[in-house]
Protein backbone atom coordinates (compact mmCIF):
# COMPACT_ATOMS: atom_id res chain seq x y z
CA UNK A 1 0.00 0.00 0.00
CA UNK A 2 2.63 2.50 0.91
CA UNK A 3 4.33 1.28 -2.20
CA UNK A 4 1.39 2.77 -4.25
CA UNK A 5 1.61 5.92 -2.24
CA UNK A 6 4.95 6.67 -3.20
CA UNK A 7 4.48 5.89 -6.95
CA UNK A 8 1.58 8.11 -6.68
CA UNK A 9 3.08 11.07 -5.52
CA UNK A 10 6.33 10.70 -6.77
CA UNK A 11 6.74 14.07 -9.18
CA UNK A 12 10.27 13.99 -10.82
CA UNK A 13 10.30 17.84 -10.72
CA UNK A 14 13.50 17.49 -13.03
CA UNK A 15 14.03 21.04 -13.90
CA UNK A 16 13.14 22.68 -10.68
CA UNK A 17 15.81 20.56 -9.04
CA UNK A 18 18.56 20.96 -11.67
CA UNK A 19 17.32 24.56 -10.93
CA UNK A 20 18.00 24.46 -7.82
CA UNK A 21 21.23 22.35 -8.22
CA UNK A 22 22.58 25.13 -10.69
CA UNK A 23 22.09 28.09 -8.03
CA UNK A 24 23.91 25.81 -5.68
CA UNK A 25 26.43 25.02 -7.76
CA UNK A 26 26.65 28.65 -8.18
CA UNK A 27 26.93 29.40 -4.33
CA UNK A 28 29.51 27.00 -3.53
CA UNK A 29 31.54 29.00 -6.13
CA UNK A 30 30.58 32.58 -4.28
CA UNK A 31 31.62 31.18 -1.48
CA UNK A 32 34.88 29.90 -2.76
CA UNK A 33 35.35 33.30 -4.20
CA UNK A 34 34.90 34.96 -1.07
CA UNK A 35 38.22 33.36 0.76
CA UNK A 36 39.78 33.93 -2.60
CA UNK A 37 38.96 37.38 -2.42
CA UNK A 38 39.41 37.97 1.63
CA UNK A 39 42.98 37.01 0.73
CA UNK A 40 43.55 39.21 -2.27
CA UNK A 41 41.92 42.37 -0.48
CA UNK A 42 44.25 41.65 2.77
CA UNK A 43 47.53 41.62 0.53
CA UNK A 44 46.49 44.38 -1.79
CA UNK A 45 45.48 46.36 1.65
CA UNK A 46 48.91 45.43 3.29
CA UNK A 47 51.07 46.51 0.04
CA UNK A 48 49.00 50.11 -0.37
CA UNK A 49 49.73 50.88 3.13
CA UNK A 50 52.86 49.95 3.28
CA UNK A 51 54.55 50.10 -0.07
CA UNK A 52 55.55 53.90 0.07
CA UNK A 53 57.55 53.03 3.43
CA UNK A 54 59.94 50.24 2.30
CA UNK A 55 63.65 51.62 1.74
CA UNK A 56 66.69 49.98 2.75
CA UNK A 57 66.92 53.05 5.38
CA UNK A 58 63.54 50.81 6.85
CA UNK A 59 65.42 47.58 7.11
CA UNK A 60 69.03 49.02 8.25
CA UNK A 61 67.63 51.48 11.52
CA UNK A 62 65.97 51.31 14.63
CA UNK A 63 62.20 51.91 15.22
CA UNK A 64 61.48 55.76 16.37
CA UNK A 65 58.46 56.91 18.49
CA UNK A 66 59.58 60.46 17.98
CA UNK A 67 59.98 60.48 14.75
CA UNK A 68 58.21 57.56 12.70
CA UNK A 69 59.03 58.28 9.91
CA UNK A 70 62.69 57.62 9.88
CA UNK A 71 61.99 54.42 12.04
CA UNK A 72 63.09 51.32 11.23
CA UNK A 73 62.87 47.17 11.68
CA UNK A 74 66.39 46.25 12.12
CA UNK A 75 66.21 44.86 15.38
CA UNK A 76 63.69 43.10 14.80
CA UNK A 77 64.80 41.31 11.35
CA UNK A 78 67.99 40.49 13.57
CA UNK A 79 65.77 39.33 16.13
CA UNK A 80 63.89 37.06 13.97
CA UNK A 81 67.04 35.73 12.10
CA UNK A 82 68.85 34.97 15.50
CA UNK A 83 65.07 33.07 16.77
CA UNK A 84 64.77 30.96 13.85
CA UNK A 85 68.47 30.10 13.05
CA UNK A 86 68.20 29.04 17.27
CA UNK A 87 64.62 27.24 16.90
CA UNK A 88 66.04 25.26 13.98
CA UNK A 89 69.04 24.05 15.68
CA UNK A 90 67.35 22.67 18.59
CA UNK A 91 64.21 21.68 16.57
CA UNK A 92 65.51 19.84 13.81
CA UNK A 93 67.50 17.48 15.06
CA UNK A 94 65.30 16.68 17.88
CA UNK A 95 61.60 16.67 15.61
CA UNK A 96 63.74 14.07 12.86
CA UNK A 97 65.17 11.95 16.02
CA UNK A 98 61.38 11.50 17.66
CA UNK A 99 60.47 10.79 14.14
CA UNK A 100 62.99 8.44 13.27
CA UNK A 101 61.95 6.24 16.56
CA UNK A 102 58.18 6.15 16.14
CA UNK A 103 58.48 5.14 12.51
CA UNK A 104 61.46 3.09 12.17
CA UNK A 105 62.38 2.03 15.96
CA UNK A 106 59.56 1.82 18.09
CA UNK A 107 57.99 -1.60 18.24
CA UNK A 108 53.48 -0.92 18.50
CA UNK A 109 52.95 -1.32 22.23
CA UNK A 110 51.19 0.93 25.14
CA UNK A 111 54.43 3.49 25.31
CA UNK A 112 54.62 4.25 21.65
CA UNK A 113 50.62 4.56 21.48
CA UNK A 114 50.38 7.08 24.47
CA UNK A 115 53.63 9.23 22.68
CA UNK A 116 51.65 9.09 19.55
CA UNK A 117 48.32 10.32 20.94
CA UNK A 118 50.18 12.84 23.16
CA UNK A 119 51.91 14.49 19.74
CA UNK A 120 48.70 14.49 18.27
CA UNK A 121 47.34 16.39 21.55
CA UNK A 122 50.70 18.95 21.82
CA UNK A 123 49.86 19.80 17.75
CA UNK A 124 46.27 20.87 19.29
CA UNK A 125 47.49 23.65 22.46
CA UNK A 126 47.37 26.93 21.88
CA UNK A 127 50.51 28.78 20.79
CA UNK A 128 50.49 31.03 24.02
CA UNK A 129 50.23 27.93 26.78
CA UNK A 130 53.46 26.89 25.23
CA UNK A 131 54.61 30.69 25.66
CA UNK A 132 52.91 30.33 29.51
CA UNK A 133 55.82 27.13 30.06
CA UNK A 134 58.52 29.18 28.47
CA UNK A 135 58.18 31.86 31.00
CA UNK A 136 58.10 29.46 33.70
CA UNK A 137 60.58 27.07 32.73
CA UNK A 138 63.24 28.91 30.82
CA UNK A 139 62.74 32.41 31.95
CA UNK A 140 62.08 32.04 35.27
CA UNK A 141 63.24 28.65 36.48
CA UNK A 142 66.51 28.24 34.30
CA UNK A 143 66.73 32.22 34.56
CA UNK A 144 67.65 32.36 31.07
CA UNK A 145 65.88 35.53 31.39
CA UNK A 146 64.12 36.92 28.04
CA UNK A 147 66.52 36.01 26.47
CA UNK A 148 66.71 34.95 22.45
CA UNK A 149 67.64 31.55 23.57
CA UNK A 150 64.47 31.03 25.58
CA UNK A 151 62.25 32.11 22.46
CA UNK A 152 63.78 29.61 20.47
CA UNK A 153 63.54 27.17 22.90
CA UNK A 154 59.95 27.62 23.55
CA UNK A 155 59.56 28.25 19.71
CA UNK A 156 61.09 24.44 19.48
CA UNK A 157 59.10 22.79 21.83
CA UNK A 158 55.80 24.64 19.54
CA UNK A 159 57.15 23.39 16.39
CA UNK A 160 58.33 19.83 17.42
CA UNK A 161 55.02 18.68 16.65
CA UNK A 162 54.75 19.95 13.40
CA UNK A 163 58.36 18.69 12.68
CA UNK A 164 57.64 15.28 13.91
CA UNK A 165 53.83 14.57 12.26
CA UNK A 166 55.39 15.46 8.83
CA UNK A 167 58.91 13.71 9.22
CA UNK A 168 56.76 10.55 10.17
CA UNK A 169 54.65 10.86 6.95
CA UNK A 170 57.73 11.28 4.47
CA UNK A 171 59.96 7.90 6.82
CA UNK A 172 56.54 5.76 5.96
CA UNK A 173 56.51 6.98 2.39
CA UNK A 174 59.39 4.99 1.87
CA UNK A 175 59.05 1.88 0.40
CA UNK A 176 59.65 -0.91 2.50
CA UNK A 177 61.77 -2.95 -0.30
CA UNK A 178 64.60 -0.05 0.00
CA UNK A 179 64.72 -1.31 4.23
CA UNK A 180 64.76 -5.02 3.25
CA UNK A 181 67.79 -4.58 0.22
CA UNK A 182 69.72 -3.27 2.71
CA UNK A 183 69.14 -5.38 5.96
CA UNK A 184 69.59 -8.47 3.20
CA UNK A 185 73.41 -6.81 2.56
CA UNK A 186 73.84 -7.12 6.29
CA UNK A 187 73.45 -3.82 7.36
CA UNK A 188 72.09 -2.84 10.99
CA UNK A 189 69.23 -0.96 11.60
CA UNK A 190 70.91 2.19 12.35
CA UNK A 191 73.09 2.22 8.80
CA UNK A 192 69.66 1.36 6.99
CA UNK A 193 68.19 4.73 8.67
CA UNK A 194 70.92 6.78 8.02
CA UNK A 195 71.89 5.58 4.50
CA UNK A 196 68.69 4.50 2.81
CA UNK A 197 65.32 5.69 4.56
CA UNK A 198 66.48 9.32 5.47
CA UNK A 199 68.02 10.21 1.92
CA UNK A 200 64.59 9.00 0.65
CA UNK A 201 62.94 10.74 3.07
CA UNK A 202 64.72 13.88 2.58
CA UNK A 203 62.68 16.17 0.63
CA UNK A 204 59.70 15.54 2.47
CA UNK A 205 61.31 16.13 5.92
CA UNK A 206 62.62 19.32 4.36
CA UNK A 207 59.02 20.46 3.35
CA UNK A 208 58.05 19.73 6.78
CA UNK A 209 61.04 21.52 8.62
CA UNK A 210 60.83 25.02 5.81
CA UNK A 211 57.27 24.47 6.90
CA UNK A 212 57.64 24.56 10.55
CA UNK A 213 59.72 26.68 10.65
CA UNK A 214 57.87 29.49 8.73
CA UNK A 215 55.46 28.79 11.34
CA UNK A 216 57.55 30.10 14.33
CA UNK A 217 58.60 33.10 12.29
CA UNK A 218 54.68 34.62 12.13
CA UNK A 219 54.26 33.37 15.81
CA UNK A 220 54.34 36.47 18.53
CA UNK A 221 51.87 34.96 21.27
CA UNK A 222 54.79 32.94 22.93
CA UNK A 223 57.07 35.43 23.09
CA UNK A 224 55.08 37.88 24.18
CA UNK A 225 54.51 35.70 26.98
CA UNK A 226 58.07 35.54 27.74
CA UNK A 227 57.96 39.11 28.01
CA UNK A 228 59.56 40.05 24.28
CA UNK A 229 56.85 42.52 23.79
CA UNK A 230 59.15 45.36 25.91
CA UNK A 231 61.03 47.49 23.45
CA UNK A 232 64.67 46.51 22.78
CA UNK A 233 66.53 49.33 20.62
CA UNK A 234 69.45 47.05 19.45
CA UNK A 235 70.36 43.79 17.62
CA UNK A 236 71.21 40.52 19.83
CA UNK A 237 74.54 39.97 20.22
CA UNK A 238 74.74 36.45 22.36
CA UNK A 239 72.20 33.95 23.27
CA UNK A 240 71.26 34.98 26.45
CA UNK A 241 70.38 39.32 24.61
CA UNK A 242 67.20 40.20 24.76
CA UNK A 243 65.50 40.60 21.43
CA UNK A 244 62.89 41.76 19.60
CA UNK A 245 60.98 39.81 16.17
CA UNK A 246 59.32 40.95 13.70
CA UNK A 247 55.80 39.75 14.52
CA UNK A 248 56.38 41.52 17.62
CA UNK A 249 57.36 44.62 15.80
CA UNK A 250 53.96 44.50 13.93
CA UNK A 251 51.80 44.40 16.79
CA UNK A 252 53.59 47.16 18.51
CA UNK A 253 52.89 49.43 15.79
CA UNK A 254 49.23 48.14 14.95
CA UNK A 255 48.76 48.42 18.73
CA UNK A 256 49.39 52.06 18.24
CA UNK A 257 46.27 54.79 17.55
CA UNK A 258 48.68 57.20 14.80
CA UNK A 259 48.31 56.10 11.47
CA UNK A 260 52.06 56.96 10.97
CA UNK A 261 52.29 53.54 12.85
CA UNK A 262 50.02 51.58 10.31
CA UNK A 263 52.12 52.23 7.68
CA UNK A 264 55.29 51.14 9.16
CA UNK A 265 53.22 48.34 10.72
CA UNK A 266 52.15 47.48 7.22
CA UNK A 267 55.88 48.00 5.55
CA UNK A 268 56.86 45.23 8.19
CA UNK A 269 54.05 43.20 7.54
CA UNK A 270 55.72 43.31 3.95
CA UNK A 271 58.54 42.27 4.78
CA UNK A 272 57.71 39.22 6.92
CA UNK A 273 55.39 38.01 4.03
CA UNK A 274 58.20 37.90 1.75
CA UNK A 275 60.56 36.12 3.89
CA UNK A 276 57.76 33.66 4.08
CA UNK A 277 56.67 33.49 0.51
CA UNK A 278 60.80 32.98 -0.24
CA UNK A 279 60.53 29.94 1.97
CA UNK A 280 57.09 28.02 0.91
CA UNK A 281 58.68 28.66 -2.56
CA UNK A 282 61.63 26.55 -1.71
CA UNK A 283 59.58 24.03 0.09
CA UNK A 284 57.09 23.83 -3.15
CA UNK A 285 60.63 24.03 -5.63
CA UNK A 286 61.92 20.81 -3.28
CA UNK A 287 58.43 18.87 -3.37
CA UNK A 288 58.61 19.19 -7.41
CA UNK A 289 61.76 18.43 -7.67
CA UNK A 290 61.32 15.33 -5.49
CA UNK A 291 57.99 14.54 -7.85
CA UNK A 292 60.22 14.59 -11.11
CA UNK A 293 62.71 12.68 -9.41
CA UNK A 294 60.14 9.75 -9.44
CA UNK A 295 58.94 9.70 -12.55
CA UNK B 1 85.06 -6.94 18.93
CA UNK B 2 84.40 -4.86 16.22
CA UNK B 3 80.84 -6.52 16.44
CA UNK B 4 80.30 -5.38 20.28
CA UNK B 5 81.56 -1.81 20.23
CA UNK B 6 78.75 -1.81 16.84
CA UNK B 7 75.98 -3.47 19.37
CA UNK B 8 76.65 -0.60 21.79
CA UNK B 9 76.39 2.26 19.26
CA UNK B 10 73.22 0.79 17.91
CA UNK B 11 72.04 0.62 21.70
CA UNK B 12 73.10 4.06 22.19
CA UNK B 13 71.68 5.55 18.95
CA UNK B 14 68.17 3.72 20.11
CA UNK B 15 68.14 5.38 23.40
CA UNK B 16 69.02 8.82 22.11
CA UNK B 17 66.25 8.60 19.74
CA UNK B 18 63.81 7.53 22.34
CA UNK B 19 65.00 10.19 24.56
CA UNK B 20 64.02 12.68 21.64
CA UNK B 21 60.47 11.12 21.35
CA UNK B 22 60.27 11.99 24.89
CA UNK B 23 60.68 15.30 25.03
CA UNK B 24 57.57 15.55 23.77
CA UNK B 25 56.22 13.59 26.82
CA UNK B 26 57.98 16.07 29.10
CA UNK B 27 56.29 18.99 27.12
CA UNK B 28 53.06 17.93 28.14
CA UNK B 29 54.31 17.02 31.58
CA UNK B 30 56.11 20.34 32.02
CA UNK B 31 52.35 22.27 30.47
CA UNK B 32 50.25 20.55 33.22
CA UNK B 33 52.96 21.23 35.72
CA UNK B 34 53.47 24.87 35.45
CA UNK B 35 49.69 25.45 35.14
CA UNK B 36 48.77 23.04 37.83
CA UNK B 37 51.78 24.29 40.71
CA UNK B 38 50.92 28.20 39.58
CA UNK B 39 47.58 27.90 39.52
CA UNK B 40 47.17 26.36 43.23
CA UNK B 41 48.79 28.79 44.69
CA UNK B 42 46.16 31.34 42.94
CA UNK B 43 43.25 29.10 43.98
CA UNK B 44 44.55 29.87 48.04
CA UNK B 45 44.02 33.19 47.54
CA UNK B 46 41.26 33.08 45.37
CA UNK B 47 38.38 30.57 45.93
CA UNK B 48 37.58 27.96 42.39
CA UNK B 49 34.23 29.26 42.98
CA UNK B 50 34.23 33.06 42.86
CA UNK B 51 36.83 32.10 39.58
CA UNK B 52 34.49 29.93 37.67
CA UNK B 53 31.30 31.43 38.06
CA UNK B 54 32.17 34.91 39.09
CA UNK B 55 30.83 37.62 36.53
CA UNK B 56 33.25 40.47 36.64
CA UNK B 57 37.16 40.33 36.04
CA UNK B 58 38.82 43.14 36.99
CA UNK B 59 42.12 41.98 38.29
CA UNK B 60 44.58 44.45 37.94
CA UNK B 61 42.99 47.26 40.09
CA UNK B 62 41.12 47.54 43.17
CA UNK B 63 38.95 46.37 44.40
CA UNK B 64 39.81 43.21 42.27
CA UNK B 65 37.18 41.00 41.05
CA UNK B 66 38.30 37.29 39.88
CA UNK B 67 35.12 35.85 37.84
CA UNK B 68 36.76 34.76 35.09
CA UNK B 69 32.92 34.17 33.37
CA UNK B 70 33.66 37.37 31.24
CA UNK B 71 36.64 36.03 29.39
CA UNK B 72 35.28 32.72 28.74
CA UNK B 73 32.22 34.78 26.96
CA UNK B 74 34.36 37.03 25.37
CA UNK B 75 36.33 34.17 23.84
CA UNK B 76 33.09 32.34 22.73
CA UNK B 77 31.53 35.14 21.41
CA UNK B 78 34.16 35.23 19.17
CA UNK B 79 34.45 31.94 18.62
CA UNK B 80 31.45 31.58 17.41
CA UNK B 81 31.25 34.51 15.29
CA UNK B 82 34.17 33.00 13.50
CA UNK B 83 32.69 29.68 13.27
CA UNK B 84 29.64 31.67 11.25
CA UNK B 85 32.08 33.13 9.09
CA UNK B 86 34.20 30.30 8.43
CA UNK B 87 31.38 27.79 8.46
CA UNK B 88 29.19 28.21 5.18
CA UNK B 89 32.74 29.36 3.17
CA UNK B 90 35.16 26.37 4.40
CA UNK B 91 31.89 23.89 4.07
CA UNK B 92 30.37 25.34 0.59
CA UNK B 93 34.19 25.50 -0.71
CA UNK B 94 34.84 21.84 0.78
CA UNK B 95 31.70 20.87 -1.60
CA UNK B 96 32.84 23.03 -4.65
CA UNK B 97 36.32 21.24 -4.48
CA UNK B 98 35.57 17.80 -3.98
CA UNK B 99 32.23 17.40 -6.22
CA UNK B 100 32.18 19.97 -8.74
CA UNK B 101 35.90 21.46 -9.38
CA UNK B 102 38.20 19.60 -12.27
CA UNK B 103 41.14 18.32 -10.95
CA UNK B 104 43.10 21.00 -12.21
CA UNK B 105 40.88 23.93 -10.91
CA UNK B 106 41.16 22.07 -7.40
CA UNK B 107 44.87 21.73 -7.70
CA UNK B 108 44.79 25.64 -8.41
CA UNK B 109 42.31 26.57 -5.52
CA UNK B 110 43.25 24.28 -2.95
CA UNK B 111 47.08 25.91 -2.11
CA UNK B 112 45.42 29.53 -2.70
CA UNK B 113 42.91 28.61 0.15
CA UNK B 114 46.21 27.09 2.17
CA UNK B 115 48.04 30.12 2.05
CA UNK B 116 45.26 32.13 4.38
CA UNK B 117 46.16 29.27 7.00
CA UNK B 118 49.94 30.47 6.34
CA UNK B 119 49.08 33.60 7.04
CA UNK B 120 50.64 35.32 10.26
CA UNK B 121 47.98 35.79 12.98
CA UNK B 122 49.36 39.09 13.67
CA UNK B 123 48.73 40.20 10.25
CA UNK B 124 44.66 39.21 10.23
CA UNK B 125 45.16 41.64 13.76
CA UNK B 126 46.22 44.53 11.12
CA UNK B 127 43.53 43.80 8.65
CA UNK B 128 41.17 43.67 11.07
CA UNK B 129 42.19 46.86 12.70
CA UNK B 130 42.83 49.12 9.60
CA UNK B 131 40.12 47.68 6.94
CA UNK B 132 37.33 45.42 8.94
CA UNK B 133 36.12 47.61 10.93
CA UNK B 134 36.68 51.45 9.55
CA UNK B 135 35.78 50.07 6.20
CA UNK B 136 33.79 47.41 6.23
CA UNK B 137 31.49 47.93 9.69
CA UNK B 138 31.42 51.16 10.15
CA UNK B 139 29.86 51.88 6.77
CA UNK B 140 27.12 49.47 7.93
CA UNK B 141 26.76 49.68 11.55
CA UNK B 142 27.98 53.29 12.63
CA UNK B 143 28.05 53.03 16.27
CA UNK B 144 30.39 50.05 16.40
CA UNK B 145 33.54 50.59 18.61
CA UNK B 146 36.71 51.28 18.06
CA UNK B 147 38.27 47.54 19.25
CA UNK B 148 34.93 44.83 18.61
CA UNK B 149 34.63 41.55 18.79
CA UNK B 150 32.53 42.05 15.07
CA UNK B 151 36.28 42.63 13.58
CA UNK B 152 37.49 39.53 15.48
CA UNK B 153 35.12 36.91 14.83
CA UNK B 154 35.70 38.22 11.11
CA UNK B 155 39.59 38.13 10.72
CA UNK B 156 39.72 34.39 12.85
CA UNK B 157 36.62 33.06 10.61
CA UNK B 158 38.76 34.07 7.99
CA UNK B 159 41.94 32.42 9.49
CA UNK B 160 40.19 28.86 10.37
CA UNK B 161 38.08 28.76 6.72
CA UNK B 162 41.52 26.29 5.53
CA UNK B 163 40.83 24.22 8.61
CA UNK B 164 37.52 23.46 7.60
CA UNK B 165 37.38 23.14 3.56
CA UNK B 166 40.86 21.29 3.69
CA UNK B 167 39.77 18.42 6.64
CA UNK B 168 36.03 18.52 4.86
CA UNK B 169 37.67 18.08 1.57
CA UNK B 170 39.57 14.71 2.78
CA UNK B 171 36.25 14.03 4.43
CA UNK B 172 34.29 14.01 1.62
CA UNK B 173 36.58 12.28 -0.69
CA UNK B 174 37.23 9.30 1.45
CA UNK B 175 33.65 8.67 0.50
CA UNK B 176 33.87 5.68 -2.19
CA UNK B 177 32.49 6.54 -5.35
CA UNK B 178 30.10 3.78 -5.41
CA UNK B 179 27.86 5.87 -3.35
CA UNK B 180 27.68 8.24 -5.45
CA UNK B 181 27.01 6.60 -8.40
CA UNK B 182 24.71 5.04 -6.91
CA UNK B 183 22.32 8.41 -6.42
CA UNK B 184 23.05 9.37 -9.91
CA UNK B 185 22.12 6.35 -10.63
CA UNK B 186 18.18 7.06 -9.28
CA UNK B 187 18.36 10.47 -11.46
CA UNK B 188 19.59 12.55 -8.69
CA UNK B 189 21.19 15.77 -9.08
CA UNK B 190 24.66 16.79 -8.11
CA UNK B 191 23.21 18.65 -5.33
CA UNK B 192 21.31 15.76 -3.80
CA UNK B 193 23.82 13.67 -4.40
CA UNK B 194 26.32 16.25 -2.57
CA UNK B 195 24.03 17.21 0.26
CA UNK B 196 22.00 13.64 0.95
CA UNK B 197 24.82 10.98 0.17
CA UNK B 198 28.00 12.52 0.44
CA UNK B 199 27.68 15.00 3.21
CA UNK B 200 25.63 12.54 5.60
CA UNK B 201 28.36 9.47 5.01
CA UNK B 202 31.04 12.26 5.75
CA UNK B 203 29.20 13.62 9.10
CA UNK B 204 32.07 12.78 11.58
CA UNK B 205 34.80 14.16 9.27
CA UNK B 206 32.65 17.73 8.83
CA UNK B 207 32.00 17.95 12.98
CA UNK B 208 35.82 16.78 13.43
CA UNK B 209 36.82 19.62 11.05
CA UNK B 210 34.12 22.27 12.26
CA UNK B 211 35.55 21.36 16.50
CA UNK B 212 39.38 21.63 15.21
CA UNK B 213 38.26 25.27 13.36
CA UNK B 214 36.64 25.80 17.16
CA UNK B 215 39.49 25.47 19.31
CA UNK B 216 41.90 27.54 16.70
CA UNK B 217 39.22 30.35 17.40
CA UNK B 218 39.30 29.70 20.99
CA UNK B 219 43.23 29.72 21.49
CA UNK B 220 44.01 32.55 18.76
CA UNK B 221 45.91 35.22 20.67
CA UNK B 222 47.15 38.00 18.26
CA UNK B 223 44.40 38.49 15.98
CA UNK B 224 41.85 38.79 18.72
CA UNK B 225 43.93 40.87 21.08
CA UNK B 226 44.57 43.90 18.32
CA UNK B 227 40.75 43.56 17.44
CA UNK B 228 38.60 42.78 20.05
CA UNK B 229 40.46 44.92 22.82
CA UNK B 230 40.76 44.66 26.43
CA UNK B 231 37.62 45.34 27.89
CA UNK B 232 36.65 42.90 29.75
CA UNK B 233 32.76 42.33 29.31
CA UNK B 234 30.40 39.52 29.21
CA UNK B 235 27.89 40.45 26.32
CA UNK B 236 26.50 39.25 23.28
CA UNK B 237 26.47 42.15 21.43
CA UNK B 238 29.63 41.98 18.48
CA UNK B 239 29.80 45.47 17.98
CA UNK B 240 31.34 46.38 21.88
CA UNK B 241 35.33 45.40 22.87
CA UNK B 242 35.57 42.35 24.36
CA UNK B 243 38.33 40.67 26.02
CA UNK B 244 39.10 37.00 25.40
CA UNK B 245 41.30 34.74 27.47
CA UNK B 246 44.06 34.72 25.51
CA UNK B 247 44.06 38.79 25.49
CA UNK B 248 43.93 39.07 29.32
CA UNK B 249 47.03 37.12 29.21
CA UNK B 250 48.62 39.36 26.55
CA UNK B 251 47.88 42.23 28.72
CA UNK B 252 49.54 41.27 31.59
CA UNK B 253 52.08 40.28 29.99
CA UNK B 254 52.48 43.68 28.48
CA UNK B 255 53.45 44.92 32.24
CA UNK B 256 56.42 43.86 33.98
CA UNK B 257 54.52 41.82 36.36
CA UNK B 258 56.50 40.40 39.54
CA UNK B 259 57.13 36.57 40.18
CA UNK B 260 54.58 35.39 43.01
CA UNK B 261 52.36 38.56 42.77
CA UNK B 262 48.72 37.69 42.35
CA UNK B 263 48.73 39.36 39.03
CA UNK B 264 51.28 36.89 37.82
CA UNK B 265 49.37 33.95 38.90
CA UNK B 266 45.98 35.35 37.52
CA UNK B 267 48.51 34.09 33.94
CA UNK B 268 48.47 30.62 34.82
CA UNK B 269 44.87 30.55 36.44
CA UNK B 270 43.68 31.68 32.85
CA UNK B 271 46.46 29.65 31.06
CA UNK B 272 44.95 26.48 32.41
CA UNK B 273 41.51 27.35 31.33
CA UNK B 274 42.29 27.81 28.23
CA UNK B 275 44.29 24.95 28.09
CA UNK B 276 41.41 23.16 29.46
CA UNK B 277 38.76 24.46 26.92
CA UNK B 278 41.00 23.48 23.99
CA UNK B 279 41.95 19.93 25.13
CA UNK B 280 38.02 18.98 26.06
CA UNK B 281 37.45 20.10 22.41
CA UNK B 282 40.02 18.47 20.48
CA UNK B 283 39.71 15.10 22.84
CA UNK B 284 35.83 15.62 21.08
CA UNK B 285 37.02 15.92 17.76
CA UNK B 286 39.66 12.85 18.22
CA UNK B 287 36.60 11.00 20.28
CA UNK B 288 34.29 11.49 16.86
CA UNK B 289 36.43 10.75 14.09
CA UNK B 290 37.13 7.48 15.83
CA UNK B 291 33.76 6.26 17.02
CA UNK B 292 31.50 7.56 13.88
CA UNK B 293 33.52 7.00 11.17
CA UNK B 294 31.59 5.05 8.63
CA UNK B 295 34.38 2.85 7.34
CA UNK B 296 34.10 1.89 3.69
CA UNK B 297 36.37 -0.87 1.73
Amino acid sequence: MSVQATQATFVPRLGARRAIGSAFHLFCVLMLLLAVAALGILLVRVVMDGWAWLSMQFLTSFPSILNPESGGIKHALHGTIWLIVLTGVVSVPLGIGAAVYLQEYASSNRLTRFIQLNIANLAGVPSIVYGILGLAVFVRSLALGRSVIAGALTMSLLILPVIIIASKEALAAVPNSIRLAAYALGATRWQVVRHHVLPAAAPGIMTGIILALSRAIGEAAPLIMLGALNYVPFVPTGLTSPFSALPIQIFSWTGLPQPEFHHLAAAAIIVLLAVLLTMNAVAIGIRMYQQKDRL
Amino acid sequence: MIETLRRWKERGIHVWLLACALVSIATTAGIIWVLASESVKFFVHVSPFEFYFGTRWAPLMEPRHFGVIPLIGGTFLVAAGALIVSLPVGLASAIYLSEYASPRLRNLLKPILEILAGIPTVVYGYFAVTFITPHVLRPLFPNVEIFNAASAAIVVGIMIIPTISSLCDDAFRAVPRSLREAGYALSATKLEVSTRIVLPAAMSGVVAAVLLGLARAVGETMAVTLAAGMTPNLTLNPFVSVQTLTAYMVQVSQGDTPAGTIEYQTIFAVGMTLFLITLAINLVAQRVLARFREVYE
